[in-house]
């Protein structure tokens, strides 16, 4: 049994395709739970190869500055890059970058507990999604430009600015209602 | 030709590692006189990479990244053996291709560059070991060739296959023992340089990695024939200290002995007649340039 992946309009939480609208409210809920929401932007968006990415860039930086700002004492937004997909041996640092063929490292190192997904081509995408859910327990979101991640455990279509200053503003309105995992003994991201 | 393509978006720089932050600030991208020189003045396209210490494949993949003339615009493409190893750590597009399949690999992907950008200069670039090239692939090596596909060919020659530890290769020394190779090599080394001239390649040299200015030289040489004329093979040797018994600090007196008129890797060229007027023509334009920039500076003084 596989995944469906959304319609345009759609989006899908564990598998369920449900109406864009709820993955946005349930995608900046796990943001505001977690302990260190992470967002990981990919060559597509940290490479100004055209106008639309920069674009997208200046609103991954404005999701995350919103996260910082929405997020209760005790909380660690980070945006952590992922340059590129080569396996960077000998020496990588995991915890200030993050390589799509050992992402566990960092979510380990960072005891990351949430982390989304941006502009990482989608062949990488799905490697480094399938590692991250078979090692961790983090909770995986991707805001996919294409037609959506199966092996995310949320995951948007047709990233556009648009959609991230979206998620920007879901994580806004719920800002103080949603009660973080701070004090839950398995806090953060296991192996 | 230039950076504009290789720009971090504004609002993601603070985050990018340095060494991409580097690359954007310093690197050569772009420079037309390009060259060895630039090696410590300026980001190299080369980041740490898993060689041995000391290893003679290391300086030739910076010489020859300082001298591409073109990097923006080049695709590499790498085989299996140790070249491997520093591919991921290369800042040029470039493809790892199976075993001994490079040529064949770099064949469809300059056809297929020169459809996807009619009006870019692309040019692509082979860099493979000596049992990619003449053993396992010799036949897409060869094929190549005679279809006079318009790319660069660059063996590293270490005389066995190192990687896996030590086998015999068909660029081996007669009579050398490796590691995996008990008996002793029993026929010559192939004279692939001489196959190359007459399979049709336009441009042959066969050194050491000795002398980065001439590596440069030949780089710069190669790729602008290939660019222009047709196919063309480097044959570099980049001995295995490791398989030869050697310390980290004696690659390079090893090359000075090897390359010594008498030795098998004394300096040996060919240039086809097209090939040597396409390089005729370069140099008097580079000369007229000259001319004009020391006119000009003669003028501002
Ligand atoms: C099709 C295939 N056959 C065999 C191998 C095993 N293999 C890996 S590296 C290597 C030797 C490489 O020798 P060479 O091309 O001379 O490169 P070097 O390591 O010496 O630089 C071999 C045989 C392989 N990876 N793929
Ligand atoms: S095994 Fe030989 S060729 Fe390979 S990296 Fe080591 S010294 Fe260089
Ligand atoms: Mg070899």
């Amino acid at each position: 049994m596989g995944i469906c992946l959304p319609n345009p309009g759609e989006a899908h939480i564990n598998g369920v395709i449900v109406p864009e609208e709820k993955a946005y409210e349930e995608a900046a809920k796990q943001f505001l739970m977690a302990k260190v929401p992470t967002i990981f932007p990919g060559p597509l968006v940290l490479w100004a190869w055209n106008e639309k990415a920069a674009k997208k860039a200046t609103a991954v930086r404005h999701l995350y500055n919103t996260l910082k700002e929405c997020v209760q004492p005790g909380q660690t937004p980070m945006l952590i890059p992922m340059p590129d997909y080569r396996p960077k041996y000998p020496k990588i640092n995991p915890e200030v970058e993050i390589n799509p063929n050992h992402p566990n490292l960092t979510i380990w190192h960072n005891k990351i507990d949430c982390c989304m997904f941006i502009g990482v081509h989608c062949h990488q995408a799905n490697l480094a999604l399938k590692i991250i859910r078979g090692g961790t327990s983090c909770y995986t979101i991707a805001m996919c430009a294409q037609a959506g991640h199966e092996d995310a455990m949320l995951s948007f279509r047709d990233a556009s600015v648009e959609k991230i200053m979206k998620l920007a503003e879901w994580v806004k309105k719920l800002k103080g209602t949603v009660k973080p995992r701070l004090t839950s003994a398995k806090s953060g991201a296991s192996n | 030709m230039s950076k504009e393509r290789i720009k971090i978006s504004e609002d993601l720089y603070d985050i990018m590692p340095s060494d991409y932050q580097d690359l954007v600030k310093s690197a050569t991208y772009g420079k037309e006189d390009r060259g060895w020189k630039d090696i410590g003045n300026s980001k190299e396209l080369i980041e740490q990479h898993s060689l041995c210490a000391g290893c003679p494949e290391s300086m030739a993949f910076r010489y020859i990244l300082a001298s591409l003339p073109n990097p923006e615009d080049t695709v590499m493409v790498g085989s299996t053996g140790c070249t491997s190893l520093v591919f991921p750590m290369v800042a040029v597009h470039n493809i790892h291709s199976l075993f001994g399949n490079q040529n064949a690999i770099a064949s469809g992907l300059k056809r297929a560059l020169s459809v996807r950008f009619p009006g870019r200069t692309k040019d692509v670039v082979v860099l493979a070991g000596d049992g990619a090239t003449v053993d396992i692939g010799l036949d897409m090596t060869l094929q190549a060739w005679f279809r006079q596909e318009k790319f660069t060919t660059i063996c590293f020659d270490n005389e066995l296959y190192a990687n896996t530890g030590g086998q015999e290769s068909g660029l081996m020394q007669k009579g050398f023992v490796a590691k995996m190779a008990p008996v002793g090599k029993l026929f010559d080394k192939v004279r692939l340089p001489e196959i190359a001239r007459e399979s049709g390649c336009h441009y042959v040299v066969q050194c050491t990695v000795s002398k980065p200015s001439l590596i440069e030289k030949v780089i710069k040489n190669a790729v602008m024939i290939a660019r222009e004329i047709g196919p063309t093979y480097l044959q570099l040797y980049t001995p295995c200290i490791l398989e030869i018994g050697k310390n980290s600090m004696e690659g390079l007196q090893e090359m000075r002995d090897s390359e010594k008129p008498t030795e098998r890797f004394a300096y040996k060229e060919y240039i086809s007649e097209p090939a040597k007027q396409l390089l005729a023509e370069m140099a008097a334009k580079d000369k007229e340039k000259k001319a004009a920039a020391k006119q000009l500076a003669a003028q501002g003084a």
